[in-house]
């Protein structure tokens, strides 16, 4: 049995006791508690406040439940076909993907410069490193109310606007002009600010993990230090890295919530998915049908573009 | 191969382990439990005084909160604990009459929704010795079929206020027709003080106030929708002119509802209910005037919109008939609270005539001014105008005002949205 040794691991605090049967068992007995007492209380939270939730979502989703979880009237895919078909659903799609350009590719190059930076200052690193990071720390809906009433608000004391003025250049209400769309600035910043030095983390774990024997061979070989060493070295190493940093910003990108909605609030020029879902069902609307459907339907779409990249990326795959 | 074996034996040790965790748990769990604003006691049984959970968002005056407490203590039939919501209370409330752990008592706007999904219950026999007593408007604005539904607490009239001195210096009069405002709005348009404030979203909430300027409402009496006609689309392109103009302000840090660009020196004219007069007066003295959102032209009256609070009683209360008794004694019988709400903190109109005539503050003034606009042209919410619709035409608006989109284009999408809403509703 493979596990024999794992028990009389445990049970070696007490050696030159008999190992009867009695005593083994007892052993695993323990092991399987102790496995339960700690796992136990996030699995049930992980049930009752994930899963239940979605299955919940998924029963709602063929019903017509307006006011109610509990709904009677059984209207089988009408929802997904009205939320399919629901021209707000499907720019809120659009908005998103705008959003996914901008932020995807400036985050993950910004991240990994800062990274690159700070991994080569000689003092103070760890200075650096915390403050770089600590943004993170700062929750969404205070950022972005700092974002919105000081640095960008419209009026000529907003932050943007006082600098602005100096050049002699009108004051900008950035939130509320949409052409140009001057409110991309405030929430792609917000987010950068915010999440930069989480992913910038992420990067300094996987750039120190790359062997430096393989730097001194491309020396030896001759490569130059800089770009190429960075292109042929640095970069290929940093993939399993780069790989997840891409996904879960991806996937954070979907889940914009919380800039939108303080910053500009529930507008159909700027909403991604998750803002025009809250409205129709958890806001005054209380349409849960449709927005379950249109939960499930971001869901899918969030696992498929996972797989895709997955697939194209090749994260996990052996050596890695 | 799995190496679990099944327990040969739970000693007790094991057993108290195992329950200790189990208890851990279930603390843990029942203090995420919703904070109904109700004391953990409760329920009621065998004569002990029932406790009632009234709900209410957070308004903006100094001293509400406290005043809302005093009344719920004053009142001696239940033990009543107030919840006072900063933030998004339509969200809160709605999640909260989802399930008995919601208000029993609350504040709100009725919507045929609330009735359909059997949210709300009728009021009809705590109203009827005193429903002569109340607008046309006010009762309207709470009946469905022939059902009262809420006790309107106080009226909100939403007007623009202006400071007489800026339109003075500019020898401008106030506007009598929405081009007239326009212009206005325009020619007091400096470079540090933009022409007037109606939110930072650009206007959306003036969307209602220009359709009943040009005649059109959102719903007929026989539920179709009223905004269709080209004397709306007309209106409602207007709206974007002064957008486009450059003449409202926009990103200023407070909303529209807060008197702070006006009294700022941002703005010389702003969108904003009565409310804020007291506000207003202590900024600006008598620097202030006020006048209706302007007809479209002759053809049309000037519009205000006479918003404002209702009292309901949620049906999932256990104790329907105490809360229902509280709304009474509160919203109809006590006269001196029901004029300490509407006066001493920010200004509304007593819903209760009887109530209004004897409102001294309200007799001078801009107030006074405000109160007689209402009275001539005011409009109150159709309960038929569901959140859904809402949404629809906020989206029309926005698309119009900002985008510059075809007004009857926008309209009609906005139609097909309504009329499934109707078909939904009414068959």
């Amino acid at each position: 049995m493979s596990n024999s040794t794992d028990v009389r691991r445990t049970d070696s605090a007490a050696p030159g006791v008999r190992r009867g049967r009695g005593r083994r068992q007892k052993g695993i007995a323990g092991t399987t508690m102790w496995f339960w007492l700690f796992v136990g209380p996030f699995v049930i939270g992980l049930l009752i406040f994930s899963y239940l939730p979605i299955i919940w979502s998924l029963v709602l989703s063929f019903f017509e439940a307006y006011n109610t979880v509990t709904p009677s009237k059984f209207v089988g895919l009408q929802n997904y076909v009205d939320m399919l078909t629901d021209r707000n659903f499907l720019s809120s799609l659009g908005t998103f993907t705008i959003f996914a350009i901008f932020i995807v590719p400036l985050t993950f190059v910004l991240s990994l410069a800062l990274a690159l930076l700070v991994n080569q200052v000689k003092i103070a690193k760890a200075f650096f490193r915390s403050v770089f990071f600590l943004p993170t720390a700062c929750s969404y809906v205070v950022a972005s109310l700092i974002w919105k009433l000081s640095i960008f608000n419209g009026v000529r004391f907003g932050l943007a606007n006082t600098v602005l003025g100096w050049f002699g250049i009108e004051n900008v209400a950035w939130l509320s002009t949409v052409d140009p769309p001057w409110y991309w600035i405030p929430i792609i910043t917000v987010r950068l600010w915010l999440q930069l030095g989480f992913y910038m983390i992420l990067f300094i774990a996987g750039l120190q993990r790359i062997s430096p024997t393989l730097y001194e061979a491309a020396y030896v070989d001759g490569a130059k230090p800089g770009w190429q060493i960075f292109r042929y070295i640095t970069l290929p190493q940093l993939r399993a890295t780069s790989v997840s940093v891409l996904i879960l910003n991806l996937i954070a990108a979907y889940q914009a919530f919380d800039e939108f909605y303080n910053l500009i609030g529930n507008v159909n020029y700027a909403r991604p998915p998750l803002v025009y879902l809250y409205g129709i069902s958890l806001g005054s609307i209380q349409d849960l049908g449709h927005g379950s459907a249109g939960a499930l339907i971001l869901a899918v779409i969030i696992m498929i573009v996972t797989l895709l990249q997955n697939r194209i990326f090749g994260f996990g795959k052996a050596g890695d | 191969m799995p190496a679990h074996v099944p327990n040969a034996g739970l000693n007790r040790r094991d057993l108290l382990k195992r329950a200790g965790g189990l208890a851990a748990l279930a603390a843990f769990t029942a203090a995420c439990g919703g904070n109904t604003g109700r004391p953990s006691s409760g329920g009621g049984s065998g004569g002990a005084k029932v406790t009632l959970s009234q709900w209410y968002h957070q308004y903006g005056e100094a001293g509400t909160q406290q005043a809302s407490a005093k009344y719920a203590k004053a009142y001696t039939d239940a033990n009543v604990a107030v919840q006072w919501t900063p933030g998004d209370y339509a969200s809160k409330l709605a999640s909260g009459l989802l399930s008995n752990k919601g208000p029993d008592v609350f504040e709100s706007q009725l919507n045929i929704g609330m009735v359909k999904s059997n949210q709300v219950v009728p009021l009809d026999d705590i109203i009827a010795d005193v429903k002569s007593d109340f607008a046309e408007g006010d009762l309207a604005t709470n009946t469905i079929d022939g059902k009262v539904y809420g006790i309107r607490m106080i009226v909100d009239p939403q007007v623009i206020y202006y400071r007489k001195s800026m339109l003075d210096k500019a020898g401008i009069k106030p506007p009598e027709t929405i081009d007239d405002l326009i212009a206005a709005a325009k020619e007091l348009t400096t470079n540090k003080v933009k022409g007037i404030f109606v939110g930072n979203d650009g206007g959306n909430a003036l969307g209602g106030p220009a359709l009943w300027s040009s005649g059109g409402t959102y719903l007929t009496d026989d539920h179709k929708p009223g905004f269709t006609n080209d004397r709306a689309a007309t209106a409602i392109g207007k709206l974007h002119q002064m957008y486009a103009d450059k003449s409202v302000l926009l990103g200023a840090p407070t909303d529209w509802w807060d008197p702070g660009a006006i009294n700022q020196g941002l703005v010389a004219m702003q969108w904003i209910g009565m409310w804020a007069v007291p506000g207003m007066q202590k900024a600006l003295g008598d620097d202030l005037g006020v006048f209706a959102f302007p007809a479209l032209d002759a053809q049309s009256k000037p519009a205000v919109y006479s918003g404002g609070w209702t009292q309901f009683v949620s049906a999932k209360s256990a104790n329907v008939d105490a809360a229902k008794k509280f709304v009474k004694w509160l919203w109809i019988d006590q006269a001196e609270f029901q004029e300490d709400w509407s006066l001493n903190y920010g200004f509304h109109i007593p819903p209760r005539k009887s109530l209004a005539a004897k409102a001294a503050k309200l007799q001078s003034g801009v107030a006074a001014e405000t109160v007689k606009l209402t009275t001539d042209y005011g409009h109150t919410d159709n309960p038929s105008w569901t959140p859904k619709m809402g949404t629809a035409f906020t989206d029309l608006l926005t698309n119009v005002i900002k985008k510059g989109a075809d007004p009857s284009a926008e309209i009609t999408k906005a139609e097909k949205t309504v009329n499934a809403e109707l078909s939904r509703l009414f068959g």
